[in-house]
């Protein structure tokens, strides 16, 4: 599904700038935006590193392993295949709280310690496992109870009542979340995305390599 | 009040997850500056692991987004917005979530200049905008910091979420506004 996604993008782009006489632009932007990936990355390091240094004393103070617990009624009914007392669940609630304050810049190292414990229990690596895509859908359909970036757009665009769309967003995002949550769990069990079927491909592809 | 609340919450809450988390770590008697560093030391390697998933993500989006071919896209699925109640000139946004956060927002910015940020296609773009994440961005992020690139379901999910929020969003804002 990657695979074709990303071909086809790179295909249809190119073919289309053929037709349109956007060449230029178009080398331009894969080279533009080949920097703003490795910007991007690199912009993470300070804020990942300090998220990491206080998730790891969250962690050995026991605290990452009582949030988790709290939640553990809701979070072991998504995650089935993570033990409840697994840091992956704290890591995890972290990352999801601090999405609906809407921090982005803690919300997204805190996920990605929540994905580096999601693998530590993944037996096939490379294949992604059930939580891991159950995780990644809930991010997708990310709950912020207040979406500041765009009221701020508003504002900017002189909107009278900037703040209208809060409870349409809140009500638009739960439906995302649920669709989220159910759309994964019943995916996860169709014949075509079984994880024995990704391990012949990998081995097969390990072997032309 | 709802707002004034939450942006108080948003805004005390990291100053207080990074006093409260290593003042409870030294009630319990964990080493602090040493279990931060320890810990802190795998950031620069993770952040440096993703950059060959989000530069192939990125770049492929570039060049797509450059070349003009949402244009046609939109072209073929007017016919299926307009059933569903949907102004063509959300589509392209609507489209461009899914791959470029800053893409789409600069779409939405646009929409706000020239019908207005309280027209029904403002609100409808705030509210669309809103209501998911960039699917591929995160899918790359999150994935690409494992090194998995058997994403299994995880693109069709995220793709027809994004669908589905996107519907919402159009139903919910024309029976609120």
């Amino acid at each position: 599904m990657l695979n074709v996604i990303w071909l086809g993008l790179i295909v249809i782009g190119v073919i289309t700038a053929i037709f349109t006489g956007n060449v230029q632009a178009v080398s331009d932007a894969a080279f533009n935006f080949a920097n703003t990936a490795v910007e991007i990355c690199i912009g993470l390091i300070g804020t990942m590193t300090l998220w990491l240094g206080i998730m790891a004393i969250a962690e050995k103070s026991g605290l990452v392993k009582i949030l988790g617990k709290a939640l553990s009624p809701v979070m072991k009914r998504l995650f089935t295949d993570i033990p409840e007392d697994h840091p992956a669940m704290g890591a995890m609630v972290m990352n999801i709280s601090a999405n609906m304050l809407g921090l982005g810049n803690a919300a997204t190292p805190l996920g990605l310690k929540a994905m580096q414990e999601l693998d530590s229990l993944n037996e096939h690596k490379g294949i992604a496992t059930d939580s891991m895509v159950m995780f990644m859908a809930l991010n997708d359909a990310c709950v912020a109870l207040i979406p500041a970036t765009i009221i701020g757009l508003r504002v900017a665009a002189g909107s009278t009542n900037p703040t209208e769309v809060i409870g349409p967003i809140l009500v638009s995002t739960l439906v995302s979340a649920t669709s989220a949550i159910i759309l994964t769990k019943l995916f996860a069990k169709r014949k075509k995305y079984r994880v024995e079927n990704f391990i012949d491909k990998d081995k097969a592809h390990i072997e032309n390599v | 009040m709802f707002q004034s609340i939450m942006s108080n919450i948003s805004l005390y809450a990291i100053p207080v997850l990074l006093i409260g988390i290593p003042l409870y770590g030294y009630i319990k008697k964990v080493r602090v500056y040493e279990v931060f560093v320890e810990g802190a030391k795998d950031g620069f390697n993770t952040a440096v692991r993703i950059i060959p998933y989000l530069v192939a993500m990125l770049a492929a989006i570039g060049i797509f987004r450059a070349s003009g071919a949402m244009d046609f896209v939109v072209k073929i699925f007017t016919p299926v917005t307009n059933l569903i109640g949907m102004p063509a000139e959300i589509l392209p946004m609507g489209i461009m979530r899914s791959l470029s956060g800053g893409g789409a927002q600069g779409m939405m910015v646009e929409l706000f200049e020239t019908y207005g940020a309280d027209s029904l296609i403002g609100r409808m773009a705030s509210v669309a905008m809103g209501s998911t994440e960039t699917t591929m961005y995160v899918i790359a992020v999150y994935f690409g910091s494992v090194k998995i690139s058997q994403t299994r379901h995880a693109i069709s999910v995220g793709l027809l979420v994004d669908l589905i929020s996107l519907i919402s969003a159009v139903i919910i804002t024309n029976l609120v506004f």
